[in-house]
């Protein structure tokens, strides 16, 4: 069970880290693979550096929002200096927290007409 | 790829180990998919995205150190508390010696281009700087091409009227072009002008910021104002014509006021060529050596003493830097200041490095499992050099706050002299200075343990746990203790001379007996006071009031106090008709200090008449000349003869000698006198030499000097109420005043050693105890297998023993140098007084060994199988 303080203390997340955590819900990527399907969702508008991304994944993995995976996909698509990361279940709270917290602030600026009303 | 290399370079090694493969591989696929100007954009981005990343990782890594270490200094308060005091005690010590130092020797004087500012004056035989004459000032200046300028300038007071009672204040009277030559003008108002310096000019006055401030409240309108005052020779009206800046001192901080020389023929007539009283200020030409001045001014010097031979005989130019005006004491003083408190620091820093080998040691085995489970030797560095820097860092800003409380107290080590603030301030240079002190301390502590923990990044930890460690950190520690050891001999030995030097200045007998006298000073405005009956009828009044008070058993005036802040008045002395004597050339070998006195002075100040008598109201002017003299001057004219009777020329007039009295300390009690000739009061002509004319008043009661000064003020006013009363007090009071810098002197050093003292036993204690607990193991074996408790105890002393030999020694060796180049504070003390070495040695023997003894004994009392078993 994840404990739900240690999931707030790390709210707000940055913009960084709640993108690599999006690419990595649905499988395990490597380092390029989450840039391209971070540039991918954005439509191009979010382009990470390797160095942002490095400095991110190095603080996720010390916040033990990711992990390092041993597990490789189909030997003839990998290459041997990859690492391939993977979300933990604090990573997946997080980031569900994130969303909420995301859609909370969305619903209030929608009251005050702020935010366009769902038809 | 060697640019991105370098880049990555940016990264702490351990990010770089673990992603930079990969990174490197990013953005090879990115500079294959660029071209043209999308490859100059690439590396634009690359190097502000890996700076700025760079940056962040480190932050990150350094905040976690911190807490990381916070948590671990949290769980032992006790080491974290002793490590800050021992580096807030160091930095404290130094700040607050820097503070000084660099205030008086160090930063330059507050004058537009210091460096090319010099004193001129003469230098001749026996005088090293003594200062210039009229006709000497006009025809060196004249003849000068070194300088930009030359000004001059010397004391003046004024007394000025207004307020109830009159007010007298100190300043110096100038020639116009001083202060241009200083390169300062007034804030308001204008400087002088040649104009204001002509014999004829009105009188106009500029005022020291704080005078401006304090007497007339900051008064914006105060040009123009006219102050009716009275200067030693004539009565006048002097014109406020500006105010000088706040931070303009000059020559000291005392001068409330500047006014202008006014000077005529007669201040350059021959017979002022041996007058010496004016000090010079000269401002070099740009491009203008010192050397290439003084080679010009020995020169002109010399061509000077050609025209002049009797006058000028030997007489030459003393050309120096301005901010050289240090006295050579004042500078070894504070030399010393910054050597003892760079031993403090440095037995602070042995301290620590020792605590923190120790502790290193005791945490091997954390270190050890940070090794295993991955923490790499550079992390490891790192997190031990910033405990040391944040025990640093910590310490330093308790160190700051002991220099600021420390500095006023030091303050009184600022000689008085100089054109700089009487107290330094806690400002940006001296915190830049503990700032940096503070982390080159946290690195050179920190460097013991990161030096082990980085040469060991083995297991061995994990092993056998916190043993003691191997021979070479014994040796290390060993070195550590033996340099506390040598330090501390040092600092005792330095303070130790100190008190033994303030002791003998102590029990120098001035001359006179301190005790039971109250002394105060009138001026006498002279043109009323030029005559000799009115000042003989301002005495009577004075003197039959106070002589009637209750307690009072004599008064006398006299013209300046021993000690008081006039010390010189040295005139030459004829015996047998000394050709340069009788042509008024004073040498090192002819002269005499001159006072007039009224009838009772010595019994007044318990100064012994050892032979004849004491001036006496019979000897007016109508009779024979007399004079009282000094053993002294016997010794130095009369060597072997009864004196009394015999006769010699001084002050312009034949003297008969008709008592002796004991030598008096006029200048000071650390410095002999030049022998002193005491004249009567009445014995002088109309006008001449009033500067002497008695006006310091001396009174000898039984009961409480202080609480005679009411009465004696309503007497002189009753006397004259336009004489200014100064300098109030006591004769003890200005005796203690006297050996004050002394006093203050031998408490700062003493209060260094002390500090010095307890740290180095502090750490020695817990060095030893450290080094005994380590093998507690040992003597339990030894014990258990038959070895006698002082078989023991022998071992762990010898070791003592040692330690304080190969301390003692060297610190001994040191101490002895440090007393040589110390000797002009000693007051003939020597530098290797027996019994401060033996003191300072026997109290570091005895905190080395009472450290040693301490831990021993408590071993010795453990059960040798509980030794045992916890192995």
């Amino acid at each position: 069970m994840v404990d739900r303080k240690e999931v707030d203390a790390l709210l707000p997340l940055p913009a960084a880290t709640f993108h690599i955590l999006m690419a990595l819900a649905d499988q395990d990527r490597h380092g390029y693979a989450i840039i391209q399907d971070v540039a991918q969702r954005t439509g191009g508008a979010l382009k990470l550096s390797a160095g942002t991304l490095y400095r991110s994944i190095q603080r996720m993995l010390e916040q033990g929002l990711l992990i390092e995976t041993r597990d490789r996909p189909d030997p003839h698509e990998d290459d041997e200096r990859r690492r391939y990361y993977r979300i933990t279940s604090l990573g997946t709270a997080v980031a569900r927290a994130e969303a909420r917290r995301l859609s909370e602030l969305v619903r209030m600026a929608r009251a005050c007409g702020l935010a366009p009303r769902l038809i | 790829m060697t640019l991105y290399d370098l880049l990555l370079r940016l990264y702490p090694a351990s990010f770089r180990h673990e992603y930079g493969e990969e990174m490197r591989a990013l953005f090879a696929r990115a500079r294959r998919d660029a071209s043209g100007v999308g490859i100059v954009t690439l590396w634009v981005s690359a190097i502000a995205e890996i700076v700025g990343n760079a940056a962040a990782v480190h932050a990150d890594i350094l905040r976690q150190d911190v807490f990381y270490t916070g948590r671990v200094l949290r769980r032992s308060p006790g080491f974290a508390l002793t490590a800050a005091l021992i580096v807030a005690l160091g930095i404290g010590a130094t700040t607050a010696a820097f503070s000084v130092t660099d205030f008086v020797l160090l930063r330059p004087l507050p004058f537009p281009e210091p460096e090319r500012l010099v004193t001129v004056v003469e230098r001749t035989p026996g005088y090293d700087q003594m200062e210039l004459s009229g006709p000497n000032y006009r025809d060196w200046k004249a003849a000068a091409t070194s300088f930009e300028s030359i000004g001059i300038y010397h004391g003046d007071e004024l007394t000025v009227f207004g307020a109830a009672e009159p007010r007298r204040w100190r300043g110096v009277s100038v020639s116009a072009d001083l202060l241009p030559t200083l390169g300062v003008a007034p804030i308001i108002g204008r400087g002088f002008t040649a104009a204001d310096d002509r014999q004829d000019a009105p009188g106009t006055i500029l005022l020291s910021y704080r005078l401006w401030q304090t007497e007339f409240g900051g008064d914006p309108a105060i040009v123009g104002r006219a102050l009716s005052a009275q200067a030693d020779f004539d009565a006048a009206v002097f014109t406020v014509i500006g105010v000088m800046p706040r931070e303009f001192r000059f020559p000291n901080a005392n001068i409330q006021f500047w006014i202008t020389n006014r000077f005529g023929p007669g201040h350059y007539a021959e017979r002022e060529r041996t007058n010496n009283w004016l000090n010079g200020v000269g401002r070099l030409k740009r491009g203008v050596s010192l050397a290439q001045a003084r080679a010009e001014m020995d020169l002109i010097a010399a061509q000077s003493e050609q025209a002049h031979p009797v006058a000028n005989k030997n007489t030459r130019a003393a050309v120096d830097p301005l901010s050289d005006d240090v006295s050579e004491r004042s500078r070894l003083l504070l030399v010393a200041l910054s050597g003892a408190s760079a031993c403090v620091l440095l037995i602070a820093c042995a301290n620590l490095a020792n605590l923190l080998l120790t502790r290193a040691l005791a945490r091997r085995r954390e270190l050890a499992v940070r090794t295993a489970i991955g923490a790499g030797r550079e992390r490891l560095v790192r997190q031990l050099m910033t405990e040391s820097l944040l025990l640093a860092v910590v310490g330093g800003a308790l160190g700051i706050g002991i220099a600021v409380a420390a500095v006023p107290l030091l303050a009184q080590l600022v000689p008085p002299n100089l054109p700089i603030a009487a107290a330094p301030s806690v400002d940006m240079r001296v915190l830049l200075f503990a700032v940096a002190l503070t982390v080159a301390t946290g690195l050179s502590f920190g460097m013991a343990p990161v030096l082990r923990a980085g040469r060991n990044p083995d297991l061995d930890g994990l092993r056998d746990g916190a043993r003691a460690g191997d021979a070479r950190k014994e040796r290390l520690r060993s070195i550590l203790v033996v340099s506390e050891i040598v330090a501390s001999i040092v600092l005792l030995v330095a303070a130790g001379l100190l008190i033994r030097a303030l002791l003998a200045v102590q029990a120098i007998d001035p001359g006179f007996d301190t005790e039971g006298v109250l002394t105060m000073r009138t001026d006498l405005p002279m043109p009323e006071y030029k005559t000799v009956a009115r000042r003989e009828a301002y005495y009577a009044s004075v003197l039959g009031g106070v002589r009637a008070l209750p307690g009072v058993t004599s008064a006398a005036f006299v013209s300046f106090l021993p000690i008081s802040s006039f010390r010189g008045g040295i005139w030459p002395v004829s015996v047998k008709g000394d050709a340069e004597a009788s042509t008024d050339v004073r040498t090192a070998n002819n002269s005499a200090a001159i006072r007039y006195v009224t009838p009772g002075f010595f019994r007044t100040m318990s100064t012994p008449l050892k032979r004849g008598r004491d001036i006496e109201s019979a000897d007016t002017r109508d009779r024979p000349f007399v004079a009282v003299v000094s053993e002294s001057f016997v010794t130095r004219y009369f060597p072997d003869q009864d004196p009394i009777g015999r006769h010699f020329t001084f002050a312009y007039a034949d003297r008969e000698i008709v008592g002796v009295a004991g030598d008096v300390r006029f200048r000071g009690l650390e410095r002999k006198s030049e022998p002193q000739v005491y004249l009567s009061s009445q014995q002088v002509a109309d006008g001449a030499v009033t500067f002497y004319a008695p006006k310091a008043l001396a009174i000898r009661t039984t009961g409480d000097p202080g609480r005679l000064a009411p009465v004696v003020r309503e007497l002189i006013h009753r006397a004259d109420p336009k004489l200014p009363i100064t300098d109030l007090q006591t004769l003890s009071d200005m005796i203690d005043l006297e050996t004050s810098s002394r006093t203050v002197q031998v408490r700062v050093l003493a209060g260094f050693a002390t500090i010095a003292f307890v740290l180095a036993a502090v750490g020695i204690h817990g060095l030893l105890s450290f080094a005994v607990s380590q093998r507690t193991q040992e003597i339990g074996v030894r014990l258990a297998l038959g070895a006698q408790s002082g078989d023991i105890l022998a071992m762990v002393l010898t070791r003592a023993i040692g330690l304080t030999i190969a301390g003692v020694v060297p610190g001994v060796f040191l101490a002895y140098a440090a007393g040589r180049s110390m000797e002009a504070l000693l007051a003939g003390v020597p530098a290797a007084d027996p019994a401060t070495m033996a003191s300072a040695v026997v109290l570091a023997a005895v905190m080395t060994v009472a450290g040693a003894l301490a831990p021993t004994l408590r071993a010795l009392r453990v059960d040798p199988i509980t030794a045992l078993r916890s192995e």
